[in-house]
């Protein structure tokens, strides 16, 4: 097991040197100068060229990626355009704040998903069957901005049970919305795999097995069909991630909430490089470590992966 | 000595699907006793499983129900028993083996789990005597290194294996019956003798009886004293072993040892000699279900359906002719 976690953080070098690549080359398409972001309008020709020359961005694309490798191997992000600090130390501020919105939104996802899911299989064709099979529905076809706004509106604005946006004191009332909103979609996927996952490990063979064996059928669902249902569960969880920090940047834009998303934001409309690809990146750290733990839970799931070796999932 | 250990009557399960009712069982009836091995003989969606899952109540949901009869187990009907109640007799009184070991183990669960299980739902003893009982279990069915198998998950089994790990934790309880619903036929051919002699062997010892689906009529021959032959859902024979072979009374088990008596021994019998299909078992027509294959039929066969009965002390027949065949082999 160790042996297979160091591999997978290796895999996550030439992952982490592809997503470097395609940023600068998005950025390097986007023809506006930099220099005259940091410096007053009216800054003569030659100081442009000056600090053009110091921030290194008059050299082809090729060596300004290979100092940014280099700078990055050393952990230094670079530094802001737009606040002369360093990008680790902006983001340093930022991403715990994420990291806290995201993990609530996963235990939303997977707590509330998996609890309806269940429901919605045992007591399949009733009222909560169909109530389950509608709001997910609608969870996945709703932008989530839109969502988050909704909430805002309603839950807000008109009826006043909770914070419109910010992070306030950091108390729970304030990640209620969003990360319900972050979760929405992904807590609406894992809703209906659970469903059917379940039922079609309630058709198997060892579930009639165990109802032979005299089992109660809470027993038989809880111990013999939950955990074979949860494998595509725990997949998909893992898939959902990505899904999951896109959200988070807007979710994060939306609700004013102060982590890396917004920054990123923030960082795209001022053109400040340096806090976009850092920003991205650890967006992308985050994403593989996620999935790392949900690969070791999943070996945990299935014994019949843990003997063999696996691909990789990405 | 025969003492009655459970008797079916009459049962009659069908399932209600949005296609028409399946009268997938309709009228079994017959009598399991002490130390008896009966074997249950039919083509393939005869009801013979179906049968096997109505006595401990596990028919597929949701369209399946049990509508009419009685399952006199000790005493009691237990085919009228509640879902707390029954539970008590399943895998303790009563085990099943299936047929595909495959996909009758669950596959995230060690075999060691998976049997203590069994053990620990229906006797009060605590986790290191279960283990060690399932230990003793697995080694009674074969399974060499049995304390270190307890660790393995079923997919590290080869097939037989695993059937025999099912026989263990049928016998956990030490159950009065064992059904066995083609326990070998997805097994390889080699094994096949082995694990029916395993069963019979230790049911033998344990002095409890079997109930024996296949549609293997060598099996039938060489382990059952009972034989019920089953034709689209209905009991058509049940008699002993002797005269189901060689004194049988419905054409359609008549067929089934003709063809058995055409077929070189080293070819296995399918059941499937006889000319034409088993009905559907949606609409029935009135008549008797085997009308349309039956080479003896007459007019008054497709309107009326012959009551399965006792014509012979012992043996039970349901077919319109059957005095005239009795008359036969009375007559040589
Ligand atoms: N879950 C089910 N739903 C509907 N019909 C079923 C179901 N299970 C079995 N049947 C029907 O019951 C009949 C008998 O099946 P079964 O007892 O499995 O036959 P056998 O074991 O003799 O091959 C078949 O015709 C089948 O179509
Ligand atoms: S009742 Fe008639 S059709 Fe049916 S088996 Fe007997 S002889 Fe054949
Ligand atoms: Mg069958």
């Amino acid at each position: 097991m160790l042996y297979y976690i160091l591999r997978r953080i290796l895999q996550m070098v030439p992952v982490i040197i592809g997503v470097t690549l395609i940023l600068f080359m998005l950025i390097y398409m986007i023809p506006e100068d930099p220099a005259s972001l940091i410096l007053q309008k009216g800054a003569t020709e030659q100081a442009l060229a000056n600090l053009r020359a110091k921030m290194g961005i008059d050299r082809p694309l090729h060596i300004q990626y290979l100092r940014y490798m280099g700078n990055l191997v050393r952990g230094d992000l670079g530094t802001s355009y737009r606040y002369r600090r360093p990008v680790s130390s902006i983001l340093a501020d930022y991403y715990p704040n994420s990291i806290r919105l995201a993990l609530a939104a996963i235990i939303i996802e997977i707590f509330v998903g998996i609890i309806t899911g269940i429901i919605a299989a045992v007591k399949r064709y009733s009222f909560w069957d169909t109530l389950v099979t509608v709001s997910t529905t609608l969870a996945v076809c709703v932008p989530v901005f839109w969502l988050g706004m909704i909430f805002q509106n309603i839950f807000g604005l008109r009826l006043g049970w909770l914070p419109i946006s910010g992070m306030g004191d950091g108390s729970l009332r304030y990640y209620i919305m969003p990360a319900f909103t972050l979760a929405s979609v992904s807590l609406a996927y894992v809703a209906r795999i659970t469903r059917s996952s379940m039922l079609e490990t309630m058709s198997n063979d060892y579930i009639t097995t165990a109802f032979a064996k005299g089992l109660s059928p809470g027993m038989v669902i809880g111990k013999h069909a939950l955990k074979n249902a949860m494998i595509p569960v725990v997949t998909l969880v893992g898939l959902n991630l990505g899904t999951l920090m896109g959200g988070a940047v807007l979710t994060e834009t939306v609700f004013n909430w102060p982590g890396v998303g917004r920054a990123i934001y923030h960082a795209i409309l001022e053109r400040d490089t340096p806090v976009v690809i850092g920003g991205t990146l650890v967006l992308v750290m985050i994403f593989l470590i996620l999935n790392l733990i949900i690969d070791i839970v999943y070996a945990y799931l299935d014994p019949r992966i843990r003997f063999d070796r696996r691909e990789s999932r990405v | 000595m025969n003492e009655k250990l459970l008797e079916v009557r009459d049962l009659k399960t069908h399932f209600f699907t949005p296609d028409g009712v399946v009268k997938a069982v309709d009228g079994v009836s017959f009598i399991l006793n002490k130390k008896e091995v009966l074997g249950i003989v039919g083509e393939t969606g005869s009801g013979k499983s179906v049968t096997a899952l109505s006595i401990l109540n596990l028919i597929p949901q949701p369209f399946g129900r049990i509508v009419g009869g009685r399952i006199m187990f000790d005493g009691v009907d237990i085919a009228g028993l509640g879902q707390k109640q029954i539970q008590k007799y399943r895998g303790n009184r009563i085990s099943m083996v299936f047929q595909d070991p495959a996909a009758s183990l669950n596959p995230v669960y060690t075999v060691g789990n998976q049997i203590m299980e069994s053990i620990m739902i229906h006797q009060k003893i605590d986790k290191r005597s279960a283990r060690k009982k399932a230990m003793r279990l697995l080694d009674m069915v074969g399974i060499p290194e049995p304390q270190r198998r307890l660790n393995s998950y079923p997919h590290q089994f080869s097939g037989g294996m695993r059937q025999r790990v099912m026989i263990a934790m049928a016998l956990a309880n030490s159950p009065s019956i064992l059904i066995a619903d083609e326990p070998t036929t997805a097994l390889d051919v080699t094994i096949q003798a082995q694990i029916l002699e395993l069963m019979v062997d230790v049911m033998n010892k344990t002095g409890s009886s079997i109930i024996l689906i296949t549609h293997d009529l060598g099996v039938v021959a060489k382990y059952a004293d009972k034989v019920m032959v089953m034709y689209g859902g209905k009991p058509v024979e049940f008699s002993d072993i002797d005269k189901i072979f060689y004194e049988p009374l419905h054409p359609y088990t008549n067929g089934l040892m003709g063809s058995i008596a055409r077929l070189d021994s080293k070819k296995k019998d399918r059941l499937t000699t006889i000319d034409g299909s088993p009905p559907s078992l949606i609409d029935l027509p009135p008549g008797c279900i085997f009308y349309p294959r039956c080479k003896y039929r007459m007019e008054g066969c497709a309107r009326s359906y012959p009551r399965f009965k006792e014509v012979k002390p012992g043996h039970h027949v349901a077919c319109h002719r059957h005095a005239e065949f009795l008359k036969e082999e009375a007559d040589g």
